[in-house]
C-alpha cells in the first residue's frame, strides 16, 4: 500500500501532497516537513529508498523517492510494496506528466494543480496501483480531456462567447451580461494536452 | 493573504452560483493541500453539491476534493450514499470511475456496507476501466466490511485471469494486499497464483506474485520446494532488477522455510548470495542497499555462505551513503562469531574514529555494544577486552549514550563474576580520570559513566587495591558540578568504600587499640588504623558540601553517611569494632530480573483481578489525583534495602519468617535459581583463573587504546589453547605450557574457542510457572484481523451483500451465524454425515492443494515446459524496467537550465538598463514599476529587437498621431493615453483640440464644467517638424473586453498664406492588455493565487515561431505588461494586474516550433480577450 505521495521543490514548498490514510492536517504539515528535512540533506548519488520518518506509520513504512531537477517525488510505502518496482512507478508518473504537459516543469504543477490530481488518480487509487501502463493513463485523461470540452470546461465557454461577442465591436456592452449557460463548443482550441 | 482567500471563498460559498461554488471548494481543496490548517469541515455540504452536479467536469472536482478533505469522521459522509449509488451506475464510465475513484478515499463502514453490492456488480463491467478500479476498491471495502469478503471473493478470484492485464493486475494486487495480512487463507490459491507467475509477463504482476509467495512459503514448506526451481529461473533470465531482487527475496523465503527440513538447497543460496553479491557491487546505491537488506535475511538462517563475503561488508562501511553504512552495520551484527569479534569491533572503532556527525558515531556506539551484548555475551570470550573497550568508547567524545554504556559496564560486572576485580580496577581508574569531569562530558551524558563506575567501585569494593584513592577521586570538590543522580550514587557507594577500608583494617589488625602496627602485615595494614581515620576524615570534611546539595536525593543521602560515618567514628575510637555491622548495611546479592517477569507470573485460580473488592467508589472522587510518590522517578535505581541495625542472627530469623511467607504467597515472584545460577553459587566459580591480568596490561584509561594489548592476549590465549588441545590431554587451560607452538594450522571454529572467563551470565528471572508468551504480540486492534476469514467455506444465504431496498433497515447479520449452516448443508452435500459438512469441504480443498503440491513437475507437464522458457525476456514495453535510466528530458535539461539565469545575472542587470534607457527617451508620466520587462531579458544569443510600444492612431498632411495607451494602479479605474502629435507639415499648428466620443465604458477626464461633448485642449502649439506628448486620462468601467472610441483631432493650421481648420479622426482602442499594469509577483504568491482556485483558465497553442523564447517572453512582457515570474528552462510563469485588479496568470511554454499559453484569469471575459490579443501578438512572432 501506498501511504502518502508527496511532491515538493527544492526549498520544501509542496507541489502536491496526496495522503492515503487520514491525517490532520497539522500532522499532515508535519510529515511534509520532516520528509522534506529527511530527503533535503541525502545526495543525489545515494540511494533512494530510507526508513520513514517517526510520524508516518512504523518500521514496516519506507521513503522512496525521486529528484528531478526541481522537484521531489516521494512516495511512503509499506512492505508489500517492492521498492524497485515503486521507483519505476514514479518514473512512470513524472512521464505521465511530461507527456500530458509537454515537458512538464515544476511550473507546470502550479499551473495546472487539479490536473496533476486526475493523472495520479488514473495512477494510484486509494493507496494501490491501478495502472502502470503509461500509454492507457494517457489515453483516459486524453478522454476525460475531451469530455470536459465538451462540457466547456469550468467556464472556457462564457470567455469564448464573451470574446466572440466583442469582436463585433459593439460600441457598449452590458455590464450584467449573463451567459452563464451558453454552451459553445470550441473544436479548434483542443492543442492543449 | 491566505486569510483573505478563505474570507473571499466564504463569501462566495454563500453564492448560489454553481461555478463559483466550484471555485470556492477547489479554494478550500488547495488551502488544505497547503495545509494552512484550515477546518474544511463547514465546507463539506458544498462539496456534495459539487459532486452531484451533472456534468463530469464539476462531479470530477467535486469527488477531488472529497477525497482530500473526507474521512471517516466527516459527518455528511453518510449523505452521499445514494449520490455515490447514482454516479457507480451512471452510463458514463468516467462518471462511474471518478465515483470509484473518490470513494477509494473516505470509504467508511456505511458506505462499505451500502455500496457493496454495486461495486461488485462494477466488477464484471464491459468496460476494462471500470472493471480494474471496481476490483481496485474492493479491498477498501473489506477492510471496512469484513462481512463482504467472502461474498465477493468468487469473482475477485476469477478475476485474476481476466483477458486484461489491468484488471489483472488490480485483482492479484488486492489478493496480494490480502493475503499479506492472513497468508494461511489463501493457501488454496497457490496453484492459481503459480500459474500466473509462470505465464504472465507483466513484471509487476509478477513482482507482487513472487512477493506473495514470500509470504505463503513460511506457512507450506511444500510449497517452497515447487517454487525454488521456477524462480531460479527467473532469477538467471530477468534483465529486471526488481523482478531478479523480488526472486532472490523469495527463494531467501523459501530457503528459510525449509531450513529444517531439506538441507540440500546449498545451490540456491550459493546462487541467492552470488547475486546479491552482483547487486551490493553494482554502482546503483539502490542496488547496493536492497543488495544488503536482503543479504541480512539470508544472514538469519545461513550466516556461513554471508560470512564469506565479509570483506564486502566491511567495504560498505566505507560507503558515503548513510543508510547504506547503516545497512552494512546491520549485516555485521548478525556476522559476528566468536571467532571474529575482536577483529570486526576493532574495524568499528576504526570507523568511529574517522566517522563525521555525531548521528552516525552514535549509531556505531550503539552497534558496538550491540554487537558484543547479543545473546546473552555469547560471542564476547574474554570479558578484559570487552570492559576495555567500553572504556575506549568513553573516550567518544560528544555521544549521546553515556547511559548505555554504563548500562553495559553494571551488567558485565554483576552477571560476569570472574571479571569484577578487572572491572573494578578500571573503574577506578575511570574514577580518577579527570576528562569525564570536564563540562563537556557532563553536557553530552557521557558522564553517565561514572554512575556505573561508582557504584562498581563501592559494590565490589573488595576487589580494589587502593580504596583510600578512590575514596578520595569520589570526593573531589568537582564532582558536586555532576548530575544529582549520579552524586547520590558517589555519596551511597563513599560509604561502601569506608566500610571496606574499616573492614580490612580490622581484619588486618583485630584490635585497634593495640597500639603499633604489626610489622609483618603488609603495607596495607600497615597503615589501616591511620587509613580507616583518614577515610573518615575525609568523609567528615566533604560531606557537608553534598549535604547541602540542590538535588534533593543527594542530600538525604549525604545526611545519613554522614551521621553513620560520625556514628562509626565515635565507636570506632571506643573501640568497637563496627565493619560488621556497617557491611551489613550492603549485605547481599543483586540478580538482574527479566523484563516481562511481572507481566509472566500467572494469575491464580479464583483471583478475579476486575472484581471490585470494595464497593466502587462514586464517580466524582478521582482515584488518581492522590499525591503520587516524590522519588518514584529515582526510586528503582538506587533500590537497596535499608537495613536495620540488627545482628546477623536477627536477620537471618527475619529472612527466614520471610521466605516462608512469600513461599505461601501466591503473588510473589520467587527468585527461582536458574541452573546456571545454581552454579554460579557453587564454589570454584570465583577460582576460575583468569588470564593475567595485571603483569602485562597497565590499568590506565587515558592514553593509548588498551583494547588491543587485549586482543593479542586473547590471540596468544587462544593459540596457547590450541596448543594446549593438539597436545594429548585436556589440562586447565591458564596454567599452559608455553610449548606449544604450533596448532595454527588447525581450522578453529566457532565451538572451539573456550571463553577465557566462565560467563556466568544469569539468565534473567521468570516467576514460576510463567505464561507462554505466545499472545504477547497480538494487537486487538489491528485493522486487519476482521479480515482473517474462511474463504473456501462456501457461501451461506445470510452472508448475501446487501442489496439496496428503499429503506435499508438493519444491516445484514454476520456471516459467522451459524443459523446458516444446516440450510447449506443439506443443499450442498447431503449424502455427507450432518455436521462435519464444512470441514469436509475444507479438507477436500486441501487435498487438492496437497495433491498439487505433492505432485512433481511432470504432473503439470504444461507448466514445467513453460518454465523452461519464460517469456519474460520480451517484457511488455508499459512496464517500466530500467530504474536506473534517468528521464531523458528532466535529467539533462533542467539542471542546465537551472543554472544558466545564475551566471548571467549580471548582464541581465546591465542590459535591463541600457533597455530601459532606451525607451525612456520618451517621456511617460506615469512609468509602470521597473521589473517588469526586465526581470527576463538575458544576455542570450541575439539582441532584443526594437519594440515600441506606440501605434499608429492617424495621420494625414498635416499630423501624425501615435499613441499608447498605459493603466496605473493608483488611479483607480483609469487610464493614461499617451498622444504623440508629430507636425508632417510647413504650418504651425495650433489650437489642437481633441474629441472624443464617450462611451458608457470609457469617458475621457474633462476639465471640471465642461460637457460631454467638448473637445479637451492639447496644451502645446506645434511648430513645423515638431513633435510633442499630450496626455488624457480616460475612466474606464469594465476592462473585461477591449474596444474602441471614435474621436477627432481638430485644429487651425497656420502658414505664412492664413490658417485653416483642419480635422482629423481617430479611433482610440483600448486593448485589455492596455488595462494590465505589470506588476511583480514573487513565485510563492504566485503558486498561492493559482491554488485558490479563483482563476478560470484556457490555452492558445500558435505554431512556427521561430523567435527565441527569450524574446517571445519579452514581447509578451513588453506588449501585454507581464512580468516574468519564474523561468525554468523554456518554460515560463507571468504575471499581470488589471487596473481594476484582476489577476491573470500565464504559463508560456515553447516546443519546437511552436508556443503555448496557458491563461488563468479571475475573470472568464477578460480571459478571452487577453487570450486573442495574446494569440495574435504570437502570431506576428
Amino acid at each position: 500500500m501506498i501511504l502518502a505521495i508527496l511532491v515538493f521543490n527544492n526549498h520544501g514548498k509542496p507541489r502536491l501532497v496526496r495522503f492515503y490514510q487520514h491525517f490532520p492536517e497539522e500532522i499532515q504539515q508535519q510529515i511534509v516537513r520532516e520528509t522534506f528535512h529527511l530527503v533535503l540533506k541525502r545526495d543525489d548519488n545515494i540511494c533512494n529508498f530510507l526508513e520513514s520518518g517517526s510520524l508516518i506509520g512504523g518500521s514496516d513504512y519506507k521513503l522512496i523517492y525521486r529528484h528531478y531537477a526541481t522537484l521531489y517525488f516521494v512516495f511512503c510505502v509499506d512492505s508489500s510494496e517492492s521498492e524497485l518496482g515503486i521507483l519505476d512507478l514514479i518514473q512512470v508518473f513524472v512521464e505521465t506528466l511530461d507527456k500530458c504537459f509537454e515537458n512538464v516543469c515544476e511550473l507546470d504543477l502550479i499551473f495546472h494543480m487539479d490536473k496533476v490530481h486526475f493523472i495520479l488518480q488514473e495512477v494510484v487509487m486509494g493507496g494501490m496501483v491501478l495502472e502502470t501502463n503509461m500509454n492507457e493513463i494517457v489515453a483516459q485523461m486524453e478522454a476525460q480531456n475531451r469530455l470536459e470540452k465538451s462540457e466547456g470546461g469550468l467556464s472556457a465557454a462564457p470567455a469564448r462567447a464573451v470574446s466572440a461577442v466583442k469582436n463585433i465591436n459593439l460600441p457598449e456592452i452590458p455590464r450584467n451580461i449573463n451567459i452563464g449557460d451558453l454552451n459553445i463548443k470550441v473544436p479548434n482550441l483542443s492543442q492543449f494536452v | 493573504m491566505a486569510l483573505k482567500m478563505v474570507k473571499g471563498s466564504i463569501d462566495r460559498m454563500f453564492d448560489k452560483n454553481l461555478q463559483d461554488l466550484v471555485r470556492g471548494i477547489r479554494n478550500h481543496k488547495e488551502d488544505e493541500l497547503q495545509m494552512l490548517g484550515y477546518d474544511i469541515s463547514w465546507a463539506a455540504f458544498n462539496i456534495i453539491e459539487v459532486m452531484s452536479a451533472s456534468k463530469f467536469t464539476f462531479k470530477r472536482v467535486g469527488y477531488l476534493a472529497a477525497s482530500q478533505c473526507f474521512h471517516e469522521g466527516t459527518d455528511v459522509i453518510m449523505l452521499t450514499t445514494n449520490q455515490i449509488r447514482k454516479d457507480l451506475s451512471s452510463p458514463s464510465q468516467y462518471d462511474t470511475g471518478v465515483a470509484l475513484t473518490g470513494l477509494s478515499c473516505f470509504v467508511t463502514p456505511d458506505l462499505a456496507r451500502d455500496l457493496a453490492n454495486d461495486i461488485m456488480t462494477l466488477m464484471s463491467h464491459t468496460k476494462p476501466y471500470i472493471r480494474k478500479k471496481a476490483v481496485l476498491i474492493m479491498y477498501k471495502v473489506f477492510l471496512k466490511y469484513p462481512e463482504s469478503l467472502r461474498p465477493a471473493f468468487p469473482r475477485l478470484k476469477e478475476k485474476l485471469e481476466d483477458p486484461d492485464p489491468g484488471v489483472q493486475s488490480a485483482a492479484v494486487n488486492v489478493i496480494c494486499e490480502l493475503a499479506r495480512r492472513n497468508p494461511k487463507n489463501y493457501l488454496s490459491l497457490a496453484p492459481l497464483f503459480f500459474k500466473l507467475m509462470t505465464s504472465s509477463t507483466n513484471n509487476w504482476v509478477l513482482i507482487k506474485i513472487i512477493k506473495l509467495f514470500g509470504a505463503l512459503t513460511p506457512l507450506e514448506p511444500r510449497l517452497g520446494k515447487k517454487l525454488i526451481e521456477p524462480l531460479t529461473n527467473l532469477i538467471h533470465s530477468t534483465s529486471a532488477m526488481s523482478l531478479l531482487y523480488e526472486c532472490v527475496n523469495t527463494v531467501i523465503a523459501v530457503l528459510i522455510s525449509l531450513s529444517s527440513g531439506m538441507p540440500n538447497h546449498s545451490a540456491s543460496i550459493q546462487l541467492c548470495v552470488q547475486k546479491l553479491r552482483i547487486l551490493i557491487e553494482d554502482s546503483d546505491q539502490n542496488l547496493k542497499y536492497l543488495g544488503l537488506l536482503a543479504m541480512s535475511k539470508i544472514l538469519r538462517t545461513h550466516p556461513k555462505s554471508v560470512q564469506a563475503h565479509k570483506d564486502l561488508v566491511l567495504q560498505c562501511l566505507d560507503d558515503k551513503d548513510e543508510s547504506i553504512r547503516l545497512r552494512a552495520l546491520d549485516l555485521l551484527y548478525g556476522m559476528v562469531s566468536k571467532k571474529n569479534l575482536m577483529e570486526i569491533v576493532k574495524q568499528l572503532l576504526q570507523h568511529v574514529d574517522k566517522a563525521e556527525g555525531t548521528a552516525y558515531r552514535d549509531e556505531l556506539l550503539t552497534k558496538i555494544i550491540a554487537i558484543c551484548s547479543q545473546g546473552n555475551y555469547q560471542h564476547v570470550t574474554n570479558f578484559q577486552w570487552y570492559i576495555s573497550i567500553l572504556v575506549e568508547l568513553t573516550r567518544l567524545e560528544g555521544t549521546r549514550h553515556g547511559h548505555l554504556i554504563a548500562a553495559q559496564m553494571l551488567d558485565v560486572a554483576i552477571r560476569v563474576k570472574a571479571i569484577r576485580a578487572f572491572a573494578v580496577a578500571q573503574m577506578a581508574a575511570l574514577l580518577d580520570s579527570a576528562p569525564l569531569l570536564a563540562s563537556g562530558a557532563r553536557r553530552n551524558g557521557i558522564c553517565e559513566v561514572l554512575y556505573a563506575a561508582a557504584w562498581i567501585c563501592g559494590e565490589f569494593s573488595e576487589h580494589l587495591q587502593e580504596p583510600q584513592q578512590t575514596l578520595a577521586a569520589m570526593l573531589r570538590p568537582r564532582v558536586s558540578a555532576l548530575p544529582g543522580h549520579i552524586q547520590a550514587v558517589y555519596v551511597q557507594n563513599a560509604l561502601k568504600l569506608y566500610t571496606a577500608v574499616l573492614q580490612r583494617q580490622e581484619q588486618a589488625a583485630p584490635d585497634p587499640q593495640d597500639a603499633p602496627p604489626d610489622a609483618d602485615a603488609d603495607a596495607d595494614a600497615a597503615d589501616a588504623p591511620g587509613a580507616a581515620q583518614e577515610a573518615a576524615q575525609l568523609l567528615l570534611e566533604r560531606l557537608p558540601q553534598f549535604v547541602q546539595s540542590a538535588d534533593l536525593e543527594v542530600q538525604e543521602r549525604a545526611s545519613c553517611v554522614l551521621q553513620l560515618v560520625r556514628q562509626a567514628q565515635k565507636l570506632q575510637a571506643r573501640g568497637v569494632p563496627v565493619a560488621a555491622e556497617l557491611s551489613a548495611l550492603f549485605a547481599g546479592e543483586l540478580n538482574p530480573v527479566a523484563p516481562k517477569a511481572q507481566k509472566k507470573v500467572p494469575v491464580p485460580e479464583g483471583l478475579d483481578l476486575d472484581a471490585w473488592i470494595n464497593e466502587p467508589p462514586s464517580d466524582s472522587e478521582a482515584e488518581d489525583e492522590r499525591p503520587r510518590a516524590m522519588f518514584q522517578e529515582d526510586e528503582p535505581r538506587h533500590a537497596r534495602p535499608k537495613a536495620q541495625e540488627a545482628d546477623d542472627e536477627e536477620l537471618a530469623r527475619r529472612r527466614e519468617a520471610r521466605r516462608q511467607e512469600q513461599a505461601n504467597n501466591p503473588f510473589y515472584i520467587k527468585s527461582c535459581p536458574s541452573p546456571q545460577k545454581l552454579y554460579q553459587d557453587a564454589p570454584g566459580v570465583d577460582h576460575i583463573p583468569v588470564v593475567c591480568i595485571d603483569l602485562s596490561v597497565p590499568l590506565r584509561v587515558p592514553g593509548l587504546p588498551a583494547s588491543e594489548q587485549y586482543v593479542k592476549l586473547e590471540e596468544e590465549r587462544r593459540h596457547r589453547q590450541r596448543a594446549e588441545k593438539g597436545g594429548r590431554k585436556h589440562r586447565k587451560k591458564d596454567k599452559a605450557g608455553r610449548g606449544g607452538r604450533r596448532g595454527g594450522s588447525l581450522p578453529d571454529s566457532d565451538e572451539d574457542i573456550a571463553p577465557a572467563q566462565r560467563v556466568d551470565i544469569v539468565t534473567e528471572e521468570m516467576p514460576e510457572n510463567a505464561l507462554p508468551s505466545d499472545e504477547d504480540d497480538k494487537d486487538p486492534d489491528d485493522p486487519y484481523r476482521a479480515l482473517d476469514i474462511d474463504l473456501d467455506r462456501p457461501l451461506a444465504d445470510s452472508e448475501k451483500l446487501p442489496v439496496q431496498r428503499h429503506r435499508p433497515v438493519a444491516p445484514p447479520k454476520s456471516p459467522k451465524k451459524e443459523a446458516a449452516a444446516p440450510k447449506e448443508r443439506k443443499s450442498k452435500k447431503p449424502k455427507k454425515e450432518k455436521g462435519r459438512g464444512r470441514d469436509r469441504d475444507r479438507d477436500r480443498k486441501a487435498q487438492a492443494l496437497d495433491l498439487w503440491l505433492c505432485s512433481t513437475p511432470p504432473a503439470e507437464p504444461a507448466e514445467s515446459t513453460a518454465l523452461g522458457t519464460p517469456s519474460l525476456d520480451t517484457e511488455v514495453p508499459t512496464a517500466p524496467q530500467q530504474p536506473s535510466e534517468p528521464c531523458p528530458d528532466e535529467g539533462d535539461r533542467e539542471p542546465e537550465a537551472h543554472k544558466k539565469p545564475h551566471k548571467r545575472k549580471k548582464q541581465r542587470q546591465e542590459k535591463e538598463r541600457s533597455g530601459r534607457d532606451k525607451k525612456s527617451r520618451k517621456k511617460r508620466a506615469e512609468d509602470g514599476p521597473p521589473l517588469g520587462t526586465g526581470a527576463l531579458e538575458e544576455a542570450e544569443e541575439e539582441p532584443l529587437p526594437p519594440m515600441s510600444s506606440y501605434a499608429l492612431l492617424a495621420e494625414n498632411d498635416f499630423v501624425r498621431m501615435t499613441y499608447e495607451v498605459r493603466g496605473s494602479l493608483q488611479g483607480g479605474s483609469q487610464v493614461t493615453v499617451s498622444l504623440v502629435l508629430e507636425n508632417l507639415s510647413s504650418h504651425v499648428l495650433k489650437s489642437l483640440e481633441l474629441g472624443v466620443l464617450d462611451s458608457l465604458n470609457a469617458r475621457l477626464a474633462r476639465p471640471p464644467g465642461a460637457s460631454a461633448h467638448d473637445g479637451v485642449p492639447v496644451p502645446f502649439q506645434l511648430p513645423p517638424g515638431v513633435s510633442n506628448e499630450a496626455q488624457f486620462v480616460f475612466s474606464i468601467q469594465s476592462v473585461l473586453t477591449a474596444q474602441k472610441l471614435k474621436g477627432t483631432l481638430s485644429f487651425i493650421a497656420k502658414n505664412d498664406e492664413g490658417s485653416t481648420h483642419e480635422k482629423l479622426d481617430f479611433k482610440l482602442a483600448f486593448t485589455c492588455s492596455s488595462y494590465l499594469v505589470t506588476t511583480p509577483c514573487y513565485s510563492d504568491a504566485f503558486a498561492k493565487l493559482l491554488e485558490s482556485g479563483d482563476l478560470t483558465g484556457s490555452c492558445v497553442k500558435v505554431d512556427g515561431i521561430t523567435m527565441t523564447f527569450r524574446n517571445v517572453l519579452a514581447k509578451i512582457c513588453f506588449h501585454h505588461r507581464f512580468s516574468v515570474v519564474e523561468r525554468v528552462g523554456s518554460c515560463a510563469s507571468m504575471y499581470s494586474r488589471s487596473i481594476q485588479g484582476h489577476h491573470v496568470c500565464l504559463l508560456v511554454k515553447q516546443a519546437e516550433q511552436s508556443v503555448s499559453v496557458d491563461v488563468k484569469c479571475a475573470d472568464a471575459t477578460l480571459l478571452g480577450s487577453l487570450l486573442d490579443e495574446l494569440r495574435a501578438t504570437l502570431s506576428a512572432c
